[in-house]
Parts: C-alpha cells; structure tokens; sequence
C-alpha cells in the first residue's frame, strides 16, 4: 500500500459485521472522497472504524504522520483523542443544546473567550446566526444540517467524516449544501469521506470515488471514471 | 393531630431521596458499562429491597449498622453516636428501601439516550465522564427525577425497616407511618386517620408528578 501524501489518510482494514466480511484499503488525498456502495455493503462500518467507534479485527490507520490505529502494534488512539468531526445520517444534535451549544460543544480544548466567537462566526457563514439561542426541534431540515455543519468544521478537524447526512433532502438544498462542504473542505485542506448513495451528489461533490460491494472495492478512480456506467448502486 | 411525626417523615423522606438519587445513578451508570463483569447481579442485588420483606431488610441493616459490625464502630468513633435508633439510621433504612426505585429510572433514562448522540459527544473530542455529566445525564434527567419523586414517595411511606433501624421514636417523635400505628393501638383512631390522609395524599401527589414528568417528556408511566 502506498504512503499518504501529507495530511493525507490511509487505511487497512479487516473485521466481520454479522455474515459480512469487510476487508478495505483506501488511500485518501485532502479533498473529497466519496465512498458509495449498496446498503449493507460495510460503507458505514468502515467509517466507524475510521472515527475510533469500532475496532476491526485486523487494521491500520494513518493520517499525515499521525498513527491513530495499528493492531499488529497495539496503537489504537482514543476516539476522543483522533482530531475529526463525524456528521451522522441523522445529524445527531444535541436536543438539549441550543445551536450555539452544539457548534461550541467540540471546542473544549480552545480557551472560554475564544470558543463562543468561533461558532458565531461559523453559524453566520452558514446563514443560520438566526438560531443561535434555539433548540434543534425547532429547526428546518435544511436549518439543521447547516448548523450539523458549522458543529463539524468550527473544530479544524484533520479528517471530516459524513454519512449520508443530506440524504432527506430536495435537490436543491443538497447541491447548496455540498456546494458549501466543497468550499470549507478546501480551506481546511483535509481529506473528507463521504458515504453516499446518490450518484448525482458524487459527481458533483468527489475528487474521487470509492465502489464498495460486499465488504470489498471493486472500483476506484475519479468520479467521471468509476460512476462512467453506474445508473444504480442497488443492483 | 400532632404535626411533628409528618415533619419528621418528610425530612427522613427528603434525605433519603438525595441519597438513594446519589447511589441510585451512580450505580445506573456502572450498569451502562457493558463490560462490568456480573452487572445484572448487581442489578438484582440493588433492586432487591423492592422484594425483600421490610422486617428482613431491616434485619439486614441492623447487622451491617448496629453497633457491633464494623460499619456501626467506625461511624461511632467518628461522631460519638451510633446510626441504629437514630435519625442517620431511619435515613438509611429509608434510602435503601428506594434505592431500587432510582436504579430502575435511572437506567431506563440513560438506555434511552440515543447511543448516536454518545458517538457524536466523542468524535467531538469529548471523554467518557464529560460525556456522561453533558449529554447522557441530561437526557436521562425526566426519568431520574420521576425516580427520585418516587423515592420520596416510597421513603415517605416507610414503616418496617425504619421501625427495626431507628426504633419507635427517633428524639422523642415518631415517624408519621409509626405514627398511624402507635395511635390506632392506642385507641385514637382519628389521629390515626388523619395522619394516614395526609400520609396517603402526599404519596398520590408524588406519583402524580413522577407520571407527568415522565409522560411530557417520553411518553411513558412508571
């Protein structure tokens, strides 16, 4: 396997999920990397792995220079310790937190002054200042993901991680989201990888596209490349 | 109808509330963590106050507290007075009778927080106690505090174990359940009923409230 490029992410792993052998090697550039597959392919699985929430059985993990996993050496970081931001399918926002409460929530490690700054700012570069003081129940869908969003970034993670997070929204909404994702994933220079079933989203979000099916890729390559003839992931 | 026996109840109610709420999610959190060897023994173990007859508990305690065990001698250094037949010992017979009651609450709240929620706690950098005192806690909160109202209720209500750890009169006053006793045996059956009204008013207010904590915010009874 070749090395990462700086700030880049490699990844090995092996690990069984019920009847499901997953057995994965990628190799992530900063930029987007779409990781698409049909349902119960192990696209989530591997992105547990990647966030410290799961262990395979066999593994290594490195970002830029930064071992976070090896199992043949006994290094496995601390998923609080692994300097990422996961958004999850269902956003996970904290209900009891106002949006402020949510974006400051990663930024323990940042002196008090500073942190409440931080996540204004954020929250009024992704047009959602407005809901500072409100609770998640009371946001839209697309109020939320935004503010999911500003969580996300307001840590400057190493590594982004997304699971379908905008998979229950219009088109419209998508395309602005990714749009926006594009553009703070380029100012961070990280690498971002994306579980994704929607094709149109990978061609219009990825630097490059990863095919797994039953727990292996199958395809790897440029978005134009490896999507050139796929119409659906559920075949 | 004497006042004091209600005061002396409540405030006995009001301590071994705290005290069983303190306990009672301390050991809620150790059952969470699925990796405690013998933890559903441990479960039976602390909601066993719930099945045992009172009088076997308060067996049970006088043996642990009483002045000869090891527990009992240590606290009798310390403060110079022993904790059967006092106010600390119908506390404690009082906690330990609702302990149950907040471990059950306590660990139903925190196994309904959305294990998606803990992830995200953690991919954001939190560690596992900071994880636990701001966001599973606080979610698990309606069903605690219903667990603590029912704990008030149920220490309230206490007659056996209270009666074999503290005795008939604790500084001269009795509990307002001895009371109700005491006074009927004596043949003052209004004095009785009255404390038995009151008594039983205050426990339909707790669970009243319990219900309506948990049902606003899940929906559900205890």
């Amino acid at each position: 396997m070749s090395e990462s490029t700086p700030g880049g992410l490699t990844v090995e792993l092996a690990m069984t999920r019920g009847e499901l052998a997953i057995d994965v090697e990628l190799a992530c550039r900063p930029g987007i990397t779409c990781v698409m597959g049909p349902s119960g392919a192990g696209k989530s699985s591997v992105l547990a792995v990647l966030a410290g929430l799961a262990v395979p059985e066999r593994g290594r993990i490195v970002l830029g220079h930064e071992v976070w996993l090896d199992r043949a050496k006994g290094i496995d970081v601390p998923v609080h310790a692994r300097r990422l931001s996961y958004m999850f399918q269902g956003l996970a926002l904290f209900p009891h937190m106002t949006a402020l409460g949510n974006v400051t929530y990663g930024l323990h490690d940042l002196p008090r002054d500073e942190r409440e700054p931080r996540a204004r700012a954020l929250l009024e570069r992704l047009g959602v200042a407005h809901l500072a003081h409100r609770r998640p129940r009371t946001f839209s869908g697309g109020e939320a993901q935004r503010v999911a969003l500003a969580r996300a970034i307001a840590r400057q993670p190493k590594l982004l991680l997304l699971d379908e997070p905008f998979s229950a929204l219009d088109r419209d909404l998508r395309r602005q989201l990714t749009t926006l994702v594009r553009e703070l994933v380029g100012e961070l220079g990280i690498p971002l990888v994306h579980v994704t079933h929607s094709i149109a989203e990978a061609r219009q979000l990825a630097d490059q596209v990863v095919r797994i099916e039953r727990g292996k890729v199958v395809a790897r390559g440029a978005a134009a490349e490896v999507l050139a003839d796929v119409t659906s992931l559920d075949e | 109808m004497s006042w004091a026996p209600l005061v002396l109840s409540l405030e006995i109610a009001l301590l071994a509330m705290l005290l069983s709420l303190v306990f009672g999610v301390a050991i809620a959190v150790l059952l969470d963590w699925k990796r405690l060897p013998g933890r559903e023994l441990l479960y039976a173990i602390a909601c066993a106050p719930l099945v045992l007859p009172p009088t076997v508990l308060g067996y049970y305690l006088l043996v642990a507290l009483g002045t000869n065990s090891a527990i009992g001698r240590a606290w009798e250094s310390l403060t110079g007075s022993t904790i059967v037949f006092s106010f600390t010992g119908a506390v404690i017979a009082a906690a330990i009778g609702s302990l149950p009651l907040v471990v059950r609450a306590a660990r139903i709240g925190i196994e309904s927080v959305d294990p998606t929620l803990v992830a995200a706690a953690r991919t954001l950098g939190a560690r596992p106690v900071r994880v636990l005192f701001t966001v599973v806690l606080p979610l698990a909160t309606p069903a605690i505090a219903a667990g603590a109202m029912l704990a008030f209720a149920r220490a309230l209500g206490d007659y056996g174990a209270t009666q074999m750890v503290a005795g008939q009169m604790i500084d001269g006053t009795e509990t307002a359940s001895i009371y109700v006793m005491n006074k009927l045996w004596a043949g003052h059956e209004a004095a009785s009923r009255d404390m038995a009204l009151v008594t039983t008013a205050v426990g339909i207010a707790m669970l009243y409230l319990a219900n309506r904590v948990l049902k606003k915010f899940s929906g559900a009874h205890v």
